[in-house]
């Protein structure tokens, strides 16, 4: 099942060869290999490239460009800030991850409605291109080889941090799932998906360091606020609201799981 | 790393005290309960309906609300006990007392994920996606793992009345027997019609079945 859906994605003809012998070997270690070959060239530098030209662009109706968006290392900083989010804006008011800042940006500076700014929150083929998984994109690159420091000390993000975890382990919906569910075990897998256990700080490192990423299956990047609401909508849940505060409690939650992890996006997956 | 966040705060906390002073930091770290009912009233507000996936789907019932509070914890057995007998309680069978359909239709189902989430279409038969946890007919080599392989099921336990009826009781209620136990409770909540848990339960213990080659 898994590979007929990998197979709708790019590099299909060399994934073919993969094929003939996975199923002989060792599925996942295949996988892990066909992986490893595409990381030199990640269809990603292509969302990394759009979202550098928007940064630096003048945008919307003031005309202003994201010179002014402070992501917690001062305004226009970009080098290093992904690895500190989520952080406490005074400005806002609010623990922000990073596609809420973002938007935050683009309706308080560069002068978006609310609406405007999340109208196309995650992509969808070239007609409906994501501006925010652009951006999310460039900006997480330039965090590529720094260390995960997201500030625990400070205590709105420490309370984000605890109410995430409650929300990591919450059963709910038809099918009385949590994120535990497929993410509290060793060594677990979902059909011949490797299941990372996020409750380890192992796996939660290795896992949210490579978010956002390429999606070989959906040819998209995708970021983290989509990575949490594609796993509420398997866990049956209603829909998880781009940046509510839900979403930005679990990102606190898993990011500060992360802390001292060398951040390593946006990586490709399948 | 949360646990280390606790301590750390709770020092801070006895020094504070110590001190006379106003602690800085930790000082609006509420206690356990209130973290578990704003993480709750969080959930709630941060959701939408959509679809068939309604907002009451965040609703716990009693064992969901148990079984978060104790998760990563050890449950204690006086609990374990309690979720066990009450969802024990909640099995039903058929009223013509078949408990065993069509191993073909139950293995369909069993590979079938669709079902219940807001992208499904709900006019469609929801399966059970056994094999997205299961190991079952050794022909299919896509299965997961997070439940044990169910490869030789009736074979192993013998085709008996017990086999049978465990297998119904277990694909009803995973939680009569196991508490908190990772599996949905496919009967109790409706996931699956009555003649399809009978095709699911055939494909366990049917001798016919590939799961018993």
């Amino acid at each position: 099942m898994m590979l007929r859906t990998f197979a709708t994605g790019i590099a299909a003809t060399a994934l073919a060869a993969f094929i003939g012998s996975a199923l002989a070997e060792s599925t996942t270690d295949e996988i892990a290999k066909y992986r490893e070959a595409l990381q030199d060239g990640n269809p990603a530098e292509l969302w990394e490239a759009r979202g550098e030209e928007m940064w630096t662009k003048p945008r919307g109706p003031k005309q202003v460009s994201f010179a002014a968006c402070d992501l917690g290392l001062g305004a226009g900083v970009v080098k290093g800030a992904y690895a500190a989010l989520p952080r406490y804006f005074p400005d806002a008011a609010r623990v922000m991850d990073l596609e809420t800042r973002l938007v935050w940006c683009m309706v308080h500076q560069q002068g978006y409605t609310e609406a405007d700014a999340t109208k196309t929150t995650f992509g969808n083929g070239s007609a409906h291109r994501s501006d925010l998984e652009a951006l999310a994109a460039y900006v997480t690159s330039q965090s590529r080889g720094v260390r995960m420091n997201v500030a625990l000390d400070e205590p709105h993000v420490h309370d984000m941090y605890r109410l995430g975890e409650k929300m990591f382990y919450y059963r709910g919906g038809t099918h009385d799932f949590a994120c535990a569910t497929c993410h509290g075990d060793d060594g677990k897998r979902i059909r011949l998906q490797d299941l990372p256990n996020l409750t380890k700080l192992e796996g939660a490192q290795k896992a949210y360091t490579t978010w956002p990423a390429y999606r070989v299956s959906q040819g998209e990047v995708r970021t983290f606020q989509w990575r949490l609401n594609d796993c509420f909508r398997q866990q049956r849940f209603p829909e998880l609201e781009f940046g509510s505060d839900a979403s930005i409690a679990l990102t606190a939650y898993l990011a500060g799981r992360a802390n001292g992890a060398e951040y390593n996006g946006p990586a490709i997956k399948r | 790393m949360g646990m280390k966040v606790g301590a750390r705060c709770i020092a801070g906390a006895l020094m504070a005290i110590v001190a006379g002073g106003v602690m800085h930091g930790c000082a609006s770290a509420p206690a356990e309960p209130d973290v578990t009912d704003r993480a709750a009233a969080m959930l709630k507000s941060s959701f939408k309906a959509r679809g068939q996936a309604t907002m009451d789907r965040l609703d716990q019932d009693e064992t969901q609300r148990l079984c978060s509070e104790y998760a990563g914890r050890t449950l204690p057995a006086s609990t374990a006990e309690t979720i066990e007998k009450a969802n024990l309680a909640t099995i039903r069978y058929p009223a013509d007392g078949k408990l065993v359909g069509d191993w073909k239709s139950g293995e369909k189902i069993a590979q079938s994920g669709q079902g219940f989430q807001y992208s499904d279409d709900p006019k469609k038969s929801a399966g059970a996606n056994c094999y997205a946890c299961h190991q079952l007919a050794p022909q299919e080599l896509s299965y997961g793992t997070i439940g044990p392989s169910l490869y030789g099921f009736g074979k192993r336990r013998g085709f008996t009345d017990a086999t049978r009826k465990y297998a119904w009781d277990k694909i009803y209620n995973a939680e009569a027997f196991a508490a908190c136990s990772n599996m949905p409770r496919f009967g109790q909540h409706h996931i699956l019609t009555e003649q399809q848990i009978r095709d699911v339960v055939a494909l366990l213990v049917d001798p016919a079945s590939p799961v018993n080659q």
